[in-house]
């Protein structure tokens, strides 16, 4: 209704200030219900990332916190937030050229983004594999042999720390995921489906069977069911609307990191 | 509709801008963490400064809330913050009896 409302904007002012029945309300927020919709979306995820990064700063305070993260972990964790900060950017130009009707552009801009959280959960895997190999794991969970790193001592005596630590960043690349898979449903729509398709077979059979995320993949074949069933019920071209939605999901991915890497990586620095 | 592409397209930018200031608030994060520059507790008000900054960034110019409708704006940063307060009161102050009954 709000979306019809911002369209015939001018003429539905004057019918309400006639006051005609059977007339558009003015939307309360001076914007569409797509938007709206997202940015109370928006806010209770932020409460479902709240909670988690309470609870971890609970855990901290009384607990003696390891600080194992060196050198090595801190520039890849930074050159990942600087892939997020510059998704952050490729999304704001691709929302321009969608607002500006250039489709070309859209697509190549959320093409860019889609590369920069591609890296960004790239650069994550191979961190939590290193972490993995190094010892460091979920309490009840088995010992990989071999794994008797620092890691391994930090797992036994600080079961809080692997704990919060696979929960916090395991939710955030989640929340990635979904990210990158959304924009190139609103990038590429139909033609996106084979491609997912075809990262996820190669994943599963590419990833060895003792890394995490060669069960970790199946994240995508869900996201390829859910896809599909959008895209083919209700297969539309999406507007520059749609592409500012997903710009605000896509945004407070972005956010949500600026807290998790100085909370859980720069606090827990080893110098 | 009080955000549009014509009311902020021509101020494309600032958004450069931005992004940059992200960037170094990051480099300023890193190297204030790397050199243990504050104790921990210092250093975790400082950091969580400097995090709230690149937030309010964020939310501000890319996600365009400061071209939002003022009604819009303030209910989603109040309503939000208001939760996150609760969740502090709820929390910390057993985490502070805890560390009173000194249990490591």
């Amino acid at each position: 209704m709000a979306d019809a409302t911002l369209q015939h904007g001018s003429v539905q002012h004057d019918s309400l200030q006639q006051g005609l029945p059977g007339d558009y309300e003015a939307p309360l927020f001076g914007a569409y219900s797509k938007k709206v919709g997202m940015w109370l979306f928006l806010a209770s995820d932020s409460l479902t990332f709240g909670a988690l990064l309470v609870a971890f700063s609970y855990n901290r305070i009384y607990t003696a916190w390891p600080t194992p993260f060196g050198k090595d972990s801190i520039i890849n964790a930074t050159i990942m937030t600087a892939c997020l900060l510059s998704s952050s950017l490729t999304m704001v130009l691709g929302v321009f050229a969608a607002q500006r009707g250039d489709k070309g552009w859209t697509r190549n801009w959320l093409l860019a983004t889609m590369f920069f959280g591609t890296a960004f959960i790239v650069l994550h895997g191979m961190e939590w594999s290193k972490l993995i190999s190094e010892g460091l794991t979920l309490p009840g969970f088995p010992k990989i042999a071999g794994a008797e790193g620092e890691f391994a001592k930090v797992s036994a005596s600080t079961p809080q720390f692997p704990a919060t630590f696979f929960g916090l960043t395991a939710m955030h690349m989640l929340h990635v995921t979904i990210g990158v898979i959304y924009l190139g449903v609103v990038a590429l729509r139909k033609w996106f489906l084979p491609i997912l398709g075809v990262i996820y077979v190669a994943g599963y059979f590419l990833i060895p069977s003792n890394n995490i995320f060669h069960y970790g993949i199946h994240a995508l074949l869900i996201c390829l069911i859910v896809a599909s069933i959008i895209l083919f019920l209700k297969p539309k071209d999406y507007d520059a609307h749609d592409v500012e939605v997903s710009g605000l999901y896509w945004h407070f991915v972005d956010l949500v990191w600026m807290f998790i890497f100085p909370l859980v990586y720069l606090m827990s620095t080893r110098v | 509709m009080t955000h549009d592409a014509a009311t902020h397209d021509d101020g494309k930018g600032q958004y450069f801008w931005v992004w940059g200031a992200l960037l170094v608030l990051t480099a300023i994060e890193v190297v204030l963490a790397y050199r243990q520059v504050f104790e921990p507790v210092h250093m975790l008000e400082v950091l969580l400064i400097l995090s709230v900054i690149k937030s309010a960034l964020i939310i501000g110019y890319f996600m365009h809330l400061k071209f939002e409708k003022a009604l819009m704006r303030w209910l989603l940063v109040i309503s939000v913050t208001a939760c996150f307060i609760i969740m502090y009161f709820f929390f910390f102050p057993d985490a502070g009896r805890v560390l009173r009954l000194g249990v490591q």
